[in-house]
This record gives structure tokens, sequence and C-alpha cells, in this order.
């Protein structure tokens, strides 16, 4: 059985590390600051107890206000997840850094949120719109787009 | 009639022009052309409808059976249907290039049959070179298919057109071997003799020469598993992805026109020909061609197909010295005077030597997994 | 002397025989060497993530149906999770095992077809495409007899199946059972010592565990690379957990272990059906569910292992009738994410097994 670890707990283990990088923890979620993201997903990824290896998905929700961008890690290990969220206030120019580098898996689903949110991912590697065309105007999946 | 007789019967004597025809040779000629003619078209009206039916009751589905009883009628509705759709050249093609190709790609498999005999002497032209006149015309639809894919400026076609010419040139090599051991036995290379000398069908004296040639026929005709010209999973439909119309018609017609020839000429090197008890020889001829072509359909339903370095492995490192030494041992054998003399040792001999020679080969010496040529 | 050699872009797709669907990939290629690849999407997009955020919940069963079009009841089954995680319905004992029952089926049906296709790609001319569907034409005729439908099936419903299995199912599906283990022998028979079969597929685009599970690859691709991990065994849901199935790998992540894989895999899922169809209990088969359901705020992942691996949605309510996100996680996009690095250096007809070995379906990818 795959467990959920409380976002509190790894909340304590990440602010040890990097304090004040964690904007808010609930028993199932974890909200970090977009500048502290990629540090914090390499500590996930690598470190001893936690070790999350596997990207289950990433996506992203409209709250008018800020855009969330939903991590869900696994560890194939220890067999345990973790939904990260990073939130990204800026509605003309939202952007976040991408964590193609530590887990490939992103690539393609970063690339989907670019096309249909109009997050940048600095970093990824070939940041392209998806689904829909060079030149389509507005990112559907925004709340505001229609 | 001596012509009704000549064609119905097979008796009467070999003769190279027969003389004794109204009008001498010119009769023969154009009498000829046109049974060479109507016999391929509907050959190859045969031949389609046996592997579209062959292949729906292999893949457990009916195959056509609408038109016409049992779907008899549905290679012309094909034809019909085929010939009336729109012409369409690519705007980048080379035009007279891709116009000509289906020309250049046809004419040489219809004049296979020339030297193809039905009967005893009941063929065009019996040169006494026949099957190396088969060797060398065959080789030409290549040029017509080279000039299909380099036409179209498509890179399928182009994929496939050098796909082609590699795969040609390779396999004419072990195809050729295979036929001199046939020519040593026969002593002759005249089509109507080879068959003449068939006291018993060539493939119990051959049997390894049989396989190699079937091998390296169907590479030759795109069959498969050798089809990685027209892969249709990997490069659409290879050199002929760019025709339409009765262009497409006439490709559609040469790669079945070929598959007739090469079932016709294993049929006569290897099957005794026209030879037969009972029915008369013409229809033997048609047979043997008909069950050969099943063989072919069988293979093409149920083996994947190889891929291009393995298919010039195939040709280099199995067919190629396989030719070789069958060669090789013929050769003593016939110098021994086994054909004439120790025929039932010779069969026995030749099928244990193929049995073991492809045991040991297959298992110690090559295997299509083993390494990868660069091509 | 060097041949001094020009490489070329070819557009594979989106109309191409083996592309399974409108897909496309820009190779670029040095004669049949394949140098480089691009995945191009897009051509099937439909928008159903936007189109779920204005219907109810009960809506949005039938567009999971067009997701991935061949394994329709998995995709049902992925989202109703969702929804009952999300507000919380408990799913009565006899739907349960409906769903398991009908969900195992639905992946042998889709393996059979990615096997099948698989092997239309190494170029066995339809014949064990053809095989396939005889069987897999069985498990339509079943569903068409539980759903009315033969592909988009709209069967499973939040808090338990449309309806009860009809009396002659069960019995129908004892025949296939009896039926399919000879099927499958004598597939393995025609095809797994197939010499040009193992020759095409052994040792090619070999995806190694690493990083199989750093690109996210999920179901049969990531187990025949060797890495043990089924969500129905590693985070049973449903009633997994009462089944007693192994997880099959295979040693070398090439294409030929993924075709076994999926041989292996359907094998499992037979087991599971005979363990089902023994256990299942008599009562209702559908939680008292109201037609407009009102999730409190929240969100919620609901997944399983699909016969492309692992398919999940993940919703966000703000407690009206319509999701305020709905997130589907495609496993047919992320599974070709190491396509680019498995196809490089191959040839042509390799980029071809590569691409159908993975197995996609573009209803999937663009959604």
């Amino acid at each position: 059985m795959t467990v959920a670890l409380s976002g509190k707990e790894v909340a304590g283990k990440i602010e040890e590390k990097f304090p004040g990088s964690v904007v808010e923890s609930g028993p199932d979620n974890l909200v970090v600051k977009v500048d502290s993201l990629l540090d914090i997903a390499r500590f996930l990824k690598e470190a001893d107890g936690l070790e999350f290896n596997y990207l289950n998905f990433v996506t992203a929700v409209d709250y008018y206000d800020h855009f969330a961008v939903a991590y869900r890690l696994s560890s194939l290990k220890h067999n345990h997840s973790l939904t990260v969220k990073a939130r990204c206030y800026d509605r003309e120019n939202p952007a976040l850094p991408s964590v193609t580098g530590l887990w490939q898996g992103a690539d393609f689903q970063e690339r989907e949120i670019y096309d249909l949110f109009g997050i940048r991912f600095e970093g990824h590697p070939n940041l392209k719109r998806i689904f829909l065309w060079e030149g389509f105007e507005g990112h559907p999946l925004r709340k505001d787009f229609i | 009639m001596m012509i009704v007789d000549f064609i119905a019967t097979g008796q009467g004597h070999f003769q190279a022009i027969p003389p004794d025809w109204p009008g001498g040779f010119w009769w023969h000629w154009l009498f000829f052309t046109v049974v060479v003619i109507g016999f391929v078209l509907t050959m190859v009206m045969g031949v389609i409808y046996i592997e579209r039916r062959g292949m729906g009751r292999m893949q457990s589905r009916l195959g056509p059976n609408r038109t016409g009883p049992f779907g008899l009628l549905q290679p012309v509705a094909d034809a019909v249907k085929v010939l009336l759709k729109e012409n369409i050249v690519p705007a980048a093609a080379d035009k007279l290039v891709h116009w000509l190709a289906p020309v250049v790609a046809f004419a040489p498999a219809l004049m296979i049959f020339a030297v193809i005999p039905f009967s005893n002497g009941a063929l065009l032209a019996d040169l006494n070179i026949g099957i190396l006149y088969i060797v060398a015309i065959s080789s030409v639809s290549t040029v017509g298919v080279f000039m299909a894919g380099w036409g179209s400026s498509n890179k399928y076609s182009l994929l496939g057109a050098m796909r082609n010419v590699a795969a040609v040139v390779s396999y004419e090599i072990p195809l050729v071997l295979a036929i001199v051991g046939v020519v040593l036995i026969a002593g002759s290379l005249s089509m109507n003799q080879i068959v003449v000398a068939q006291n018993i069908p060539f493939i119990l004296l051959q049997p390894l020469g049989f396989l190699l040639f079937f091998a390296a026929g169907c590479a030759e005709i795109n069959r498969s598993p050798f089809d990685l010209m027209e892969a249709d999973s990997e490069i659409v439909a290879g050199f002929h992805t760019e025709y339409s119309g009765m262009k497409f018609a006439m490709f559609y017609l040469v790669e079945y026109a070929e598959a007739v020839a090469i079932s016709a000429i294993i049929c006569t090197l290897f099957l005794g020909g026209w030879k037969g008890p009972l029915l008369p020889p013409w229809l033997w001829f048609i047979i043997k061609v008909m069950l050969v072509f099943f063989a072919m359909v069988w293979t093409r339903t149920t083996l994947p197909r190889i891929r291009i370095d393995q298919l010039m492995a195939f040709a280099w490192k199995f067919l190629f010295p396989m030719a070789i030494i069958n060669l090789f041992i013929t050769a003593l054998q016939v110098l021994a005077g086994w054909p004439t003399q120790l025929m039932w040792a010779m069969i026995i001999v030749n099928f244990a030597v193929t049995a073991f020679m492809v045991l040991i080969w297959s298992r110690f010496f090559f295997r299509l997994g083993w390494g990868r040529i660069e091509v | 002397m060097a041949v001094r050699t020009e490489p070329f872009v070819l557009n594979m797709g989106p109309v191409h025989p083996s592309t399974h669907g409108v897909f496309r990939m820009r190779v670029t290629l040095d004669g049949e060497v394949v140098v480089d690849i691009e995945p191009v999407f897009g051509y099937l997009h439909r928008g159903i993530e936007k189109l779920a955020e204005q219907r109810t919940y009960a809506g949005i069963i039938p567009l999971t149906d067009r997701l991935d079009y061949i394994s329709s009841m998995n995709n049902n089954f992925a989202y109703c999770l969702a929804v009952e995680k999300l507000a919380g319905i408990k799913v009565p004992e006899r739907a349960e095992y409906i769903r398991v029952i009908i969900s195992e089926l639905q992946r042998i049906a889709a393996l059979l077809i990615a096997v099948g296709a698989f092997l239309n790609d190494c170029g066995a001319f339809f014949t064990p495409f053809l095989y396939m569907f005889r069987e897999r034409e069985r498990i339509v005729d079943l569903f068409e007899m539980v759903s009315g439908q033969r592909l988009t099936y709209n069967y499973l419903r939040a808090g338990g199946v449309s309806q009860d299995l009809p009396e002659e199912f069960l019995p129908a599906l004892r025949k296939f059972m009896d039926m399919m283990p000879r099927f499958m022998d004598e597939y393995d028979r025609l095809l797994q010592q197939n010499e040009i079969l193992i020759a095409r597929a052994k040792g090619v685009g070999i995806l190694p565990a690493e990083q199989a599970i750093n690109c996210s690859i999920s179901g049969p691709v990531l187990r025949a690379s060797g890495v043990k991990w089924d969500i129905r065994k590693d985070d049973p849901y449903s009633i997994y957990d009462r089944f007693d199935f192994d997880v099959p790998t295979q040693p070398a992540g090439d294409c030929y272990d993924r075709y076994r894989q999926r041989v292996e895999e359907m094998r499992q899922s037979l087991r599971i059906i005979e363990q089902a169809m023994k256990q299942i209990p008599s009562g209702p088969v559908r939680a008292e569910v109201p037609h407009l359901i009102h999730p409190p705020v929240g969100e919620a992942y609901g997944r399983i292992e699909c016969p492309k691996g692992e398919l999940g949605f993940y919703l966000v309510s703000d407690n009206s009738i319509a999701p305020y996100r709905c997130h589907i996680r495609p496993p047919s996009l992320i599974n070709l994410t190491a396509l680019r690095d498995m196809v490089r250096g191959w040839k042509v007809a390799d980029l071809i097994i590569i691409f159908g070995s993975i197995d996609i379906t573009v209803g999937e990818i663009d959604r």
C-alpha cells in the first residue's frame, strides 16, 4: 500500500535544510516557494528516507489569483507518495523552474502545462506548444479562456 | 490442327523454330505473344484471388466473397476501380521518370514469360540461353523500381527503392548459383531442355538449391518475409507510395506478374515444368505455378518481416555460402555421373546434405539476430 | 573511402500505417539510421480536460471512454475511483467484484491489441493481429452483454456499476475462461520461438530500469525493464488485495521483453478473473449516490493500473456539481518520454517496432 506522507512531516525536514521555503503545509498538501522549488525537488529526490524517484504527474490548476502547479511524487523504493505544490501569482508571464533535469518524465507534461496554461518552465530543453499550434491565441485551460 | 495438338498434348518433337506452321515464324510469334499476355493477365487475377482468399482463410476471416460466385470477380472489380482512379503526380516529381517507371518495371516482368515452356516446345522463343536471359531480364525491373522511387520525390519511395536495389544486387548471386546446380545436371541453359531433362523433378536432386532459390526468389520480388521494399508498416508502400490510378495498377500487376514468373521459373527448374501424368501439360504447369505461389502466400501470412541489415546478412552469410557448397557438391556428383547412374543415391545424399547443412549452418554459423551490419 | 552522407528529415505520420492513430514523428535519418526524432502531438486534441470542467461528475464518464478507446472500462474505473475518493462514496461488494472482472477482461482485450499491433509492426501481415481480434471479439461480446456497447461502454458509475450483470454473463464468462488459456498457449506456440521475431525484437530498444523510472514510465513497459511495480499490488485499489496473483517482470527491457511481459500479464489477469468469479457475492451493485454529486472542497487522485500503465484522474472540487479541474495522467503520453533515447542509433524498422512495443493510443495522448 502506498503511504501518503503527511505534508507537515516532510515540511519539517525541508525547513531544516531550507529555512523559510515552505509556504503552507497540511496533512495532504505541501506548498513551497517558487524560488526554492528546484532545490527542494532535488532534496526530495535524493534525501535518505524520502527518495522520491518517480514523478507521477505534474499539472496546474487555475485559481484566478494564482496558478497552483502540483507535482505528485512517489518513491518506488519506500512506496510512499507526496503532493508538492508551487504557486505562481503572475498572470501575465508566469514562470517556474523546470524539473526535467531531475525527472525526465516531466518533459511532455511541462510542455502541456505551457501550452494549456501558459506557464513557462525555465530550463526546459524544448519548451514548445505540444497540442496546439504555434500562434494559437490564449491558453485553453485557464479559467478566463472563453 | 497442329497448333492445338502441340499445345494440348505436349507431344511432338522439340524444335527451336517450328517451321511447319502456316506463315512460319511470324505466326508463332504472334500466337505466343497473345498467349503470354493473356496468360500473365489471367494468372495475375487468379493469384490475386488465391492470395486474398488464402490469406483470409489463414487469418480466420473470409476474404472477398461478394463479387461474383465465391468472389471470383473481385480482381476484375479491383482492376476496374483502380483504372478509373484519378492519376495524381506529385508537384515535385520528376514527371518523365515518374511516368516511365511503371513501363520499365512492367516490360521485363512480361518478357520473362517468353522463354517459359507451357508445354513441350510451346514457348515464344526457345533460346538456348533461356535461363541466362531470365536472369538478365528480371534484374531490369529494378531499374523501373528505382526510377519510381527517385521520380516520386518522396522519402518513403526513395527508401523503398534503395532497399530494393540493395536487396536485388545481393540476392541475385545466390539465385544464380542455385540455378547453376540445375543447369549442371540438365546440361543445358534452355528452359525447355531443362524440363525435358527432368525424368524426376529436380527438387529431389537439388533440395538445397530449391530452398535457396525459393528464398532468394522471394527476396527478389519483395515477397514476405523479405518485403522490406514496400514494408507497409515502415515505409508506407515503398516505391509506389506516390502512384495512383493506372500507374499504380501497373505496379500492382508487376508485383504479381513477377510472383507468377518466379513461381513459373521454380516450377520449370525444380518441379518438372509441364510434366505430369493424366492431365494435359499446360494444366500441370498452371497447377504447379499455383502451388508454388501458394507457398509464397503461406510464408507471407506466417512470418514477420526481417530488417534491412538482416536481409543483407542472410544473403551473404547464409544463402551465399550454402549456394557455393551446393554447387560444389552438385559438380562433384555430376562429375561422378550420379544424375544418370546413381540417381537414388544422389537423392538420399542431397537430402541428407541439405538437412545437415541447414541445421549446422543455422546453429553455428549464422543466426538472424547475430550482429548488426551498418548499411 | 568514407562516403559523404547527409541526414534528411522524414515526416512519419500523422497518416501512417503504424503510428497507431494520428501521431506524427519528425524523424531525422542518416540513410536507414535514426539520428533524432521529435514526436508531434495534438492531431486528436479534443480538450477533454476543459470539457470536464463544464460537466457534472456523472457526465464526465462518457468522456473518459474516449480517452484510450481500446480500454474504456479501465478509464471509467480510474475516474470513478477518483470521484469516490473525492466524495467519500462506499461501493457495494458485488459492484467491486464486477469492476474487477470487467477491468481485467478489458486489460486482456487491450493487451491482445497491443501484442497484435506490435507483431503487425514487425511485419507479420495481419495474421497475429486478426488472431488476437478473434479472442478480443469474445470479450467485446461479453461487454455488449453487460453494457450494450462494443467500444465505448460507459458502464461504471461513481458508487458502483450502471446495472447488474445479466444472468447469462457468468456462464458465458466461464466458457471464455475455459477457452482462453488454450488460445494463449496457441500464441506462445506460434510466436515465442519465432526466429524472425526474436531476431527483430531481442536486444532492440533497450530501456534501462533507472531511465524508465526517471522518465515516469509505467505499466508493462516499466515492468519489462525489470522494475517490479504494479499498482494493483503495491497500492491496491478496489479489492485487488484479495486476489492472489504475481507481478511478472522481464530482465532486459527490450522489445521482445515488452511483448513477453504483455503475454504474461494476460495470464495473470486470467488468474484474477478466475478467483473473482468464485468469490463474487450477490447484493446491490450501486451505492445510493445522488444524481448531482457535490463533493466537499478538496482534491483527490484516483489511479489504476491500466493496460498501458498508471492511469490517474486528479480531481479538484469546489463543492459544485462539476469538477473545478480534472487532470488526466495519460500513460500513453508519458511512456513516450523515453522514445527519443530508445530509438536513436537504430534503424527505421527498429523505430517502428520500438514505438509499437510502447503501445500507445492517440486518444489518450491528445485528450
